[in-house]
Parts: structure tokens; sequence; C-alpha cells
């Protein structure tokens, strides 16, 4: 009796706990995602009493994908910013916290530079400095290695490569967060399978790919997400703007809006599901054992 | 004699077993100065474009360091920026948004980390779930509920999501402090409970303690996010209420309007120096903190990480 009446007890005080975010959540998250979805079937008007919807089947969708000439600008330039950012980001990243991860001097200089970026980062900062020219690392273009890149690999080969060079500043900067990710995976690695590995004859670029690598998989998927929605939530990102430009625009309106939103959450829940398929799934055949944490006290 | 000198430089230049070589760091110093390059190149060029005057800027021979300090750039851009009124205004605004959002997180990850109840495991699952879903889905609803109520041009549609744990990136707040609490021994609570200590009483004087690490990262976090959000912030405060972002963004228009191109000088045109001075200065509040906070950020980061496991 007493027992049951704890118990009760303590799931009431767990549910006043979370309450306010069960109520955010309706509020600000269920609702209007269902609300958006009835959007992108219908057609939005505002009459002078509040809204009015006409459900008009799939028809902004089909304008969206088929008519839209901005989106058909706006869809390659994501794929492509998506597609190019996001792997970069995780060999960069990776290498990155390999570096901190060794015995340099200034580390914690160095560290604290490597996270710099997620600080200042924000859209019109980001957008000043690319027009500007301050995001691109000058006199790249005359190193004899890009031109040569331009000019003898095809160009299905070459474009993302050139891609990747020019943005190289910006692809460092979103890095800040999957270092730290990476980091504290690397740290949480326990330390004799490397010795065990050395004493079998394991030289150090072998240990590095077959341990390293594999225990850092999990974390390669997380950073994964996070990099994919980091860019995606981007203000400066051209699907986004697209979106909030279309919503008072009289030959988009609302509708179209959130036909675009619709298509490119769908897009970013894709992404996140290639992801999964590449680093979620644990592999069973290797044999990697974690540190247990030590319980803080 | 000699060929036991040579492998001793051969062991200095090239290292064994434990000890590095010389090569091997001078590579790795190059390698992590020249990174630690491209990751401040950025604020180098904002700071050296926005200390050139009109003469420097065209000249093609000066280059990282202008002839002479100048600081009419900062002054106008300043101007334009709006200040201290400004700096205050919103440094007050996105405190109160942060402090909100640092505790509803608070709650919300004590609730999900130290009771039992019925459903959890599903709201847990949404609430990872959300992280994902782009604000970009879900504000065109938002922005028609906040217009009915008559809240928009108010900060109250950054307000609300905070305090409700559902505000910008409310999910990795949630883990971070969700990561802290299961650290935190169970031990205590289970003592605390046998001497009649009723939840509140247990929240604040045994688990706040132990996550203040935490209370620093997410503070900082929401602050600065909440900050440097200017999508939403455009839609939800018009130009009623003026963040120092939003104020970038529509820099080239102020500026014609408080310096006209026709009256003043052409020397006051606006130019990349002054654009850069203004960026500059919309970084800098945040740059200060960064500096202040930075040592205790990065260690509480290190040691419960965004990893959620």
């Amino acid at each position: 009796m007493k027992r049951g009446s704890l118990r009760r007890r303590s799931a009431i005080a767990g549910l006043i706990f979370v309450s306010p975010w069960i109520v955010g959540f309706l509020l600000f998250t269920a609702y209007p995602l269902i609300a958006s979805i009835r959007y992108s079937f219908s057609k939005v008007t505002f009459p002078l009493d509040g809204i009015r919807l006409d459900p008009v089947g799939i028809q902004n969708y089909t304008t969206v994908l088929m008519n839209d000439a901005d989106f058909k600008v706006a869809l390659p330039a994501y794929l492509m910013q998506l597609c190019c950012y996001v792997p970069m980001i995780l060999v960069f990243s990776c290498m990155l916290a390999l570096l901190l991860n060794s015995p340099i001097r200034l580390r914690k200089l160095v560290r604290a530079i490597f996270f710099l970026p997620v600080i200042i980062l924000s859209g019109p900062v980001m957008d000043n400095l690319s027009k500007l020219g301050a995001a691109e690392l000058k006199g790249l273009p005359t190193f004899p290695v890009y031109s040569f890149i331009g000019k003898y690999l095809p160009g299905a080969v070459s474009m993302p490569i050139l891609y990747v060079f020019e943005h190289a500043v910006m692809i460092l900067w979103f890095c800040g967060v999957p270092i730290l990710i990476f980091l504290s995976g690397l740290q949480k690695t326990d330390n004799a399978i490397y010795e065990a590995a050395m004493v079998d004859g394991a030289s150090p670029w072998q240990s590095f790919w077959k341990i390293t690598i594999p225990s850092l998989r999990s974390f390669f998927f997380l950073n994964g997400v996070y990099s994919v929605v980091e860019i995606s939530m981007r203000a400066t990102n051209p699907i986004v703007k697209l979106i909030k430009d279309g919503m008072f625009q009289i030959t988009r309106g609302f509708g179209f809006s959130a036909a675009v939103s619709m298509i490119y959450f769908l897009l970013i829940l894709a992404a996140v599901l290639v992801l999964f398929l590449l680093f979620g799934r644990e592999k069973k055949d290797v044999a990697v054992y974690e540190k247990r944490r030590p319980t803080k006290s | 004699m000699k060929a036991n000198r040579r492998t001793k430089l051969r062991r200095i230049i090239l290292g064994s077993g434990e000890q590095r070589g010389l090569l091997s760091r001078a590579v790795l110093f190059v390698l992590t100065v020249s990174i630690c390059f491209v990751f401040l190149y950025p604020l180098f060029t904002m700071l050296s474009m926005g200390l050139k005057d009109g003469k420097d800027l065209n000249n093609p021979l000066v280059n990282w360091f202008p002839t002479k300090l100048f600081t009419g750039n900062f002054e106008r851009a300043w101007v334009v920026m709006g200040g201290f009124n400004t700096i205050v205004s919103s440094t007050f605004m996105f405190l109160l948004i942060s402090v909100a959002q640092t505790f509803a997180s608070m709650f919300i990850a004590y609730g999900f980390t130290k009771f039992q109840f019925p459903g959890k495991k599903l709201c847990f699952a949404l609430m990872v779930a959300t992280f994902i879903i782009p604000d970009h889905v879900t504000f065109m609803p938002r922005y028609l509920l906040f217009k009915e109520y008559g809240m928009l041009r108010t900060y109250l549609p950054f307000l609300l999501p905070a305090a409700t744990g559902s505000g910008i990136r409310g999910a990795i707040f949630i883990l971070i402090f969700r990561q802290f609490f299961s650290m935190a021994p169970k031990a205590l609570d289970e003592a605390a409970m046998v001497d009649g200590a009723g939840y509140l009483r247990m929240f604040f004087t045994i688990n706040l303690p132990l996550v203040i690490p935490a209370i620093v990262v997410v503070f900082v976090f929401s602050f600065v996010w909440h900050w440097n959000e200017t999508y939403l912030a455009d839609l939800y405060f018009g130009n009623a209420i003026n963040t120092m972002p939003l104020l970038l963004e529509r820099f080239t228009d102020n500026y014609t309007k408080i310096f006209p191109p026709q009256t003043t000088n052409p020397q006051a045109a606006l130019n990349e120096g002054i654009r850069m001075a203004a960026t500059f200065l919309t970084i800098l509040p945040l740059l200060l903190a960064y500096v202040l906070v930075e040592r205790k950020l990065i260690a509480s980061l290190d040691r419960a990480g965004i990893t959620g496991e």
C-alpha cells in the first residue's frame, strides 16, 4: 500500500516536472506541424476575420516541384552544400579531434580557437563575411594544384573538389561542436586496447583503422546528424530564404511556403536516414569496449 | 663512436618508441598553426579592414596592416548600430530569455531522469525527434498564433517557447542536463527521501548544485543561439526590437538614412571598411563573453559532452 502510493506520487512529481515541455511541445511543435501539413494541401487566404483554407490537393507541391523557378535554383544549391559540407565536416573534425587528442603544446589555446566560431557564427555575420570575401582564403586560385584540378580533371570530379577548396573556411567554422563530440569519444576509448594491439604487433596505422575509427562509429552518426541540422537551419540557406520570402507574396503565399517547408523536412529526414544506414548500426564483429565511466560524486 | 652519434641524431629527428622526434613535432606544429590561422582568418580580415581608411582600402600595396590606425569606420558603424542603447536592450532581453530556457530545460530534464511515469519513453523519443524538425516547418502557424494573441513586436514569441523548453534547439539542452542528472548518485536522493525531504527540496538542495557546470553551458549556448537568430527575429520583432545581428542585416539601409550620400563628403560613403567594422561590433559582445567563460565552458562541455549516450 505504502509502496504503491509512493510510486504514484513519484509519477505525479515527474509529470509535473516534465509538464512544461508537454505544453510547449503541443503548442509550439505538434500543433504547428499538423497545421503546416494542412496549409501545404490548401490555398490559404486571409479574409478579415482570420484564416481560410480551401483544399487544393497536391497543387502546391506540383507548383513547387514543376513550375517554380527559384526552387529549381535553390534545391541544387542546397543539396550541393549538404553533400560537400557534411562529409568534409566529418573528416576535418575527426582529424582535428585526433590532433587535439595528441600531446601538443598550447592545447587549451588551440581548442579555444577551434571552438570560437560556434560562438560568433550567425546568419548576417556569415553573409557579410562571404560577401566581402573574408570567408575565402585569398590567393588560393594562384596555387598550381588548384588550377591543375580545374584544368585537367573532368568537370564532375573537379567541381566538388574546387567547391570544397573555396568553402574551406566555412567548413572549418562548422567543425566546433563536432570536434568536441569526437574528442569526448576519443577520450572514452580505453588505452589498454591500443596497448594490446601494439603487443600483437599492430602498427599505429593499423590500430587507427581497426580500433579508432570503429570506436567512433556512433559519434560519426551523431556528428552527421548535428551537421545536417546545423547547415539546414542557417538563415543564409537558399531554400530557407525561399520559404520566408514566399509567405507574403501574392503569387505564392502560405500554401506554397508550407509545401516547400514540407519538402525541405523530407530532405532532411532522408539525409538523416542515409547517415543512419552508413553509421547508425553497430557492427557486431568489431570488439570495442568502452572504459566504464567513473561515477562522479 | 661516429655511428653512435648518428643513431643518436636519428633518434632526435625521427623519434623512437615513446619519444616523439623533431620531425613529427615540427609537422604537428606547422599543421596546428596553419589550421589556427584558417580559423582566425576572418577575424583578422575583419579587424584589419575595419581599421583602414578609404585610401588604404583601395591601395593594393596595403595588405594586412593599415598605414595608420583609422577609427572612423568604427565610430560610424557604432552610430548606425545604435550604440549603447542597442547593446544594453538586446543583452537584457536575451538574458531574460536564456535564463528562462536554462531553468525550464533543467526542470524538464530532471523529470525525465529521476522519475518513472506512464508515457515517459514516448515523450522522450518525441523530444529527441524534435531536434531534426526545422523551425522553418513550424514557424508559419506559430507566427499566426502569436499574431492572433497580439504578441508580435514583443519578445514573447522568443520567451514563451524558451520557457517551455522547446525554444531554439531545446532538445540539446535537455539532453545535456539529463546527462548530468544521471551522473548524480542515487544514494543521496534516497537518503534525503528517508529524511523526509520533498521533491522540490531534493531538487534544489541536492541535485541543483551537482549540475552547475551544465547550467553554465546551457546558459551560454542559449544566449548565443538566441542572439544569433535573425530569421525568426526578423519575422517576430519587425522593427520594434532591434537586436545587433538584425541591425547588421539592415545595415546598408540604415547607413544611407543616417549618412545620406549626397550631403556627406565622399570620404564617408559606405565602404567595406565600415561594413567590416559593423560586423566586428556585432560579434564583439559574444567575443568578450567567450573570453570570460571560455575555460569553464570547454571544461564542462568536455565533462558531459553533448554526446547523450
